[in-house]
């Protein structure tokens, strides 16, 4: 698989990667009730490649102000994930894990920020285990590293690690929430070129 | 009031006074903005990476530095503005993530922004102003009709350099 191309992608490519999207995804989401101890519903996750120059629209917008955590690969697949949700999702999930009342106005505390960092570690850990057992790789993942800004700005650290091998991103979208509050949140995996014709072959393909 | 032109992540547009061109939310990429202060023609580039060379996908040639400073001086000449009075401004270039490890993929934004300079010196464009680095986001917005360039960040005052 040394000539894997994330542009020149077969259907059966991804359909293995979106696969690999969901069922880690479901893993972090699982991860994530148990740590608010709290139901979470999970919609489906929509797997989709989308071009670089629209990336920040499908997170809402390049201006919109978001929380993206942040995790470097190494080991067998190298690259990087993050997790992305919008401000007041950040808000509400830390919240629910401090047991403290929102307060929507005033910025995040050192607090919040540490729960949200400790969230960040979690989910993604559980999101990565799922994709280790799934193809007997070993990932190795770096502690989380947090940025609140905007969304293209955020994104623009995951783009550029897409840009270099391709136009396009792969975008794992996971809708969660409680009973009332809504909540939305978006996986970026970006395995190096050489990651992503590693995951494949371990698979078969 | 003129239109305000949108300029996308790797990507690049040509605007002509009274109009204004923009790209939300730079990180890591750098903003260049072409101008030639006497036909009043701007041009702006999104650079995601520093060196077109060194990525065997290259097709998009506003994605780098060097290739896409090179297609906006062309697209600007298309348009009636004159080499020779090209000016420049640049913003963006910010480590969003605070790394520790000190793995090349993590310095991009500075190096995006010694790609771009390099590149400008080369075509002998002046540098007329710039605000790169450090670790936030920037939407620029630059006005021909005045040489403004404009730069908002979250929770900061916006300044014009």
């Amino acid at each position: 698989m040394s000539n894997f191309s994330m542009d020149a992608m077969d259907n059966m490519q991804f359909d293995v990667l979106r696969e690999i999207g969901n069922i880690g995804a479901g893993n972090a989401m699982t991860a994530l009730s148990q740590l608010l101890n709290k139901k979470i519903d999970m919609g489906v996750p929509k797997v989709e490649l989308i071009e670089l120059k629209n990336l920040p629209d499908a997170v809402g917008g390049a201006d919109a102000i978001v929380v993206g955590i942040l995790l470097t690969l190494s080991n067998d697949v190298e690259g990087m994930i993050m997790f992305i949700v919008s401000q007041e999702t950040a808000r509400k999930t830390a919240d629910v894990l401090l047991g403290q009342p929102i307060d929507p106005d005033a910025p995040l505390t050192e607090m919040e920020i540490s729960a949200l960092q400790e969230i960040g570690n979690i989910i993604t850990g559980a999101y990565m285990s799922a994709l280790s057992m799934l193809t007997h790789l070993n990932v190795n993942l770096s502690i989380p590293y947090m940025a609140v800004d905007m969304a293209g700005a955020v994104l623009s650290v995951p783009a550029i690690e897409f840009g270099k091998v391709g136009d396009q991103a792969l975008l794992i979208q996971s809708e969660f929430g409680g009973e009332d509050d809504g909540m939305e949140g978006y996986f970026i995996l970006i395995p190096t070129e050489e990651s992503s014709g590693k995951i494949l072959s371990s698979l078969g393909l | 009031m003129g239109e305000m032109i949108r300029v996308g992540m790797a990507d690049l547009n040509v605007c002509k006074a009274p109009d204004a061109i923009t790209t939300l939310g730079l990180g890591s990429c750098v903003g260049v903005v072409l101008f030639d202060p006497e036909t009043k023609i701007a041009g702006m580039v999104h650079v995601m990476l520093p060196d077109s060379t060194k990525i065997r996908q290259n097709q998009n040639a506003a994605k780098f530095a060097d290739t896409g400073i090179a297609l906006l001086i062309e697209k600007m000449m298309e348009k009636g503005a004159g080499r020779s009075r090209l000016v420049a401004k640049m913003a963006g270039g910010a480590q969003m993530f605070a790394f520790s490890s000190n793995n090349d993929m993590l310095r991009i934004g500075e190096r995006n922004v010694e790609a771009a300079k390099e590149k400008l010196n080369e075509f002998r464009i002046r540098i007329l102003a710039e605000d790169t680095g450090l670790n936030y986001g920037r939407t620029i917005e630059f006005y021909p009709e005045n040489g403004e360039l404009l730069i908002k960040a979250v929770g900061k005052e916006p300044k014009t350099i």
